[in-house]
């Protein structure tokens, strides 16, 4: 039984309606595109979706939870007893380094209060879990299992064990993403242990270490150097492990250095990794005063007097 | 009235199944190799079910992706619009190909799609990609004809449209 060829199954479907359906679909998608890229839409809609999207990935984040559950339940006796005993010995390691170093604390904050500074030692963060979601953009981030409504803010900088592994990028009512420190676009001010210099690590094309493109070439920069956080800029605390040093070589330019290194903080392995909650204390000029009025208990006996001499104080401020 | 019903459901099922393995995380060895699963999907239904897949609905498909995973919205509505467009022009032939020819299609698709995405990337202002990113296109291809008959069979056994 032959079918009839007509319109509803054209052999070369050539209508120019389709082809303009298209066209109005395509330039829809570009406008959205657009606009999104200037005013940051995506967030604002997960955020008002996030009933719907959040539940989509735990649901996603279920496969790699699964595994990992699995993975630890037919995990055979030796493999959880040799890993306890090791466990067991970084504690007591980083147990006496925590002792020695308490010492030194108080040590710090003492000479700290002699020299009338703020910063402390003191850490403050929350402890929260990755979840397993794949969000496409060339691995350079991550989700966590925390939100707004746990506190998390855009900007607080997150880390492992071993280093800083980013910062919050968006955040949802009950989860977050974090921009990696390998992200391309990220830059992260660090100061190398060994001489002090300061300069700014940036995330590379591969996704798996870090570029430092602009070095003096009078640098004493070796394989092997440690990088610090500087705690320029604002947004990361000084003293946290950002990489080491794995390459040195001249710049295409010649002007400059380059060193690659390899992120401390296992970006990829991390299950669970802590927030930091005070942020570090911006370097630079102090913010500006607010202008204060008259004191308050003056207001109600002068309040004729106050109104008459508002346009006076203004004029004030502009001269 | 009942079996349409059950053919809708799956229908949405498999393109919700679609979302749900874009966003599950492989192993990081693995992650270049994972195919772009919504195209796949759609490309399926476009060339079994004409009248229930449109550029409308590809374009609502690409929306939801972009909310879920997307770097910008839109992006995934402009590549799976351009795909499912291309897709449906081509049905009648593509649908008489032998499968190794089909695959080939697809493959030629696939990137395609990489190429638009490359293009939005780029404009966008993103860095290009490593070389391993191309990979996904060629898994793609090569997992769509276990794919088709898969599916095709799941539905003469489910006896749906």
């Amino acid at each position: 039984m032959a079918r009839t060829r007509d319109e509803s199954s054209p052999l070369f479907a050539g209508n120019a309606a389709g082809t303009l359906r298209l066209i109005v679909y395509l330039a829809l998608a570009v406008v959205l595109m657009v606009l999104d890229h200037r005013n940051g839409w995506l967030w604002r809609l997960r955020y008002a979706t996030a009933a719907v999207v959040e539940p989509v990935y735990r649901l996603a984040g279920l496969p790699a939870a699964g595994i990992r559950a699995v993975s630890v339940t037919f995990a055979d006796r030796q493999r959880l007893t040799e890993q306890n005993q090791r466990l067991r010995e970084d504690l007591l390691l980083a147990n006496a380094k925590l002792n020695r170093m308490a010492a030194v604390a108080e040590q710090n904050q003492r000479l700290k209060e002699l020299l009338d500074t703020q910063h402390s030692l003191k850490l403050n963060v929350q402890l929260a879990r990755v979840i397993g979601v794949d969000l496409g953009a060339y691995r350079y981030a991550l989700t966590l299992n925390m939100g707004a409504r746990d506190g998390v803010r855009p900007g607080q900088p997150v880390i492992d064990a071993r280093g800083v592994m980013g910062q919050v990028k968006e955040v949802l009512p009950t989860t977050s993403m974090v921009m990696l420190i390998t992200d391309p676009s990220h830059a992260i001010p660090v100061v190398i242990e060994r001489t002090g210099l300061r300069t700014v690590a940036y995330g590379s094309r591969d996704g798996a270490q870090l570029s430092l493109p602009n070095i003096p070439q009078a640098a004493d920069v070796r394989v092997g150097d440690k990088l610090l956080t500087s705690g320029l800029g604002g947004r990361f605390p000084p003293g946290f492990p950002v990489g080491e040093v794995r390459s040195v070589a001249p710049s295409a330019s010649g002007m400059f250095l380059v060193a690659m290194a390899r992120p401390s903080a296992d970006l990829d392995r991390s299950e669970d990794v802590l927030l930091l909650h005070d942020q570090a204390e911006p370097d630079g000029p102090p913010a500006p005063v607010t202008p204060m009025g008259p004191p308050r208990d003056l207001a109600p006996a002068a309040s004729a007097s106050a109104s008459a001499s508002a346009p006076s104080a203004a004029s004030g401020v502009r001269r | 009235m009942n079996r349409q019903r059950l053919s809708l459901w799956w229908f949405a099922g498999t393109l919700v199944f679609a979302l749900l393995s874009m966003l599950v995380p492989l192993p990081g060895a693995l992650e270049p190799f994972k195919p772009y699963w919504p195209a796949l999907l759609l490309l399926y239904w476009s060339l079994e079910s004409e009248d229930r897949v449109t550029l409308g609905l590809a374009f609502m498909v690409g929306l939801a992706t972009d909310l879920l995973n997307g770097v910008v919205l839109g992006e995934q509505a402009l590549r799976l619009t351009a795909l499912v467009f291309i897709a449906l022009r081509f049905r009648s032939r593509l649908r008489f190909f032998p499968m190794w020819q089909q695959a080939l299609a697809v493959l030629a698709l696939l990137l395609n799609d990489r190429i638009l995405l490359l293009i939005v990337r780029v404009l966008a202002g993103a860095s290009l990609p490593p070389a391993s990113w191309w990979i996904s296109p060629f898994v793609g291809a090569a997992l769509w004809p276990f794919l088709f008959l898969l599916l095709d069979d799941l539905r003469a056994r489910l006896r749906i449209q």
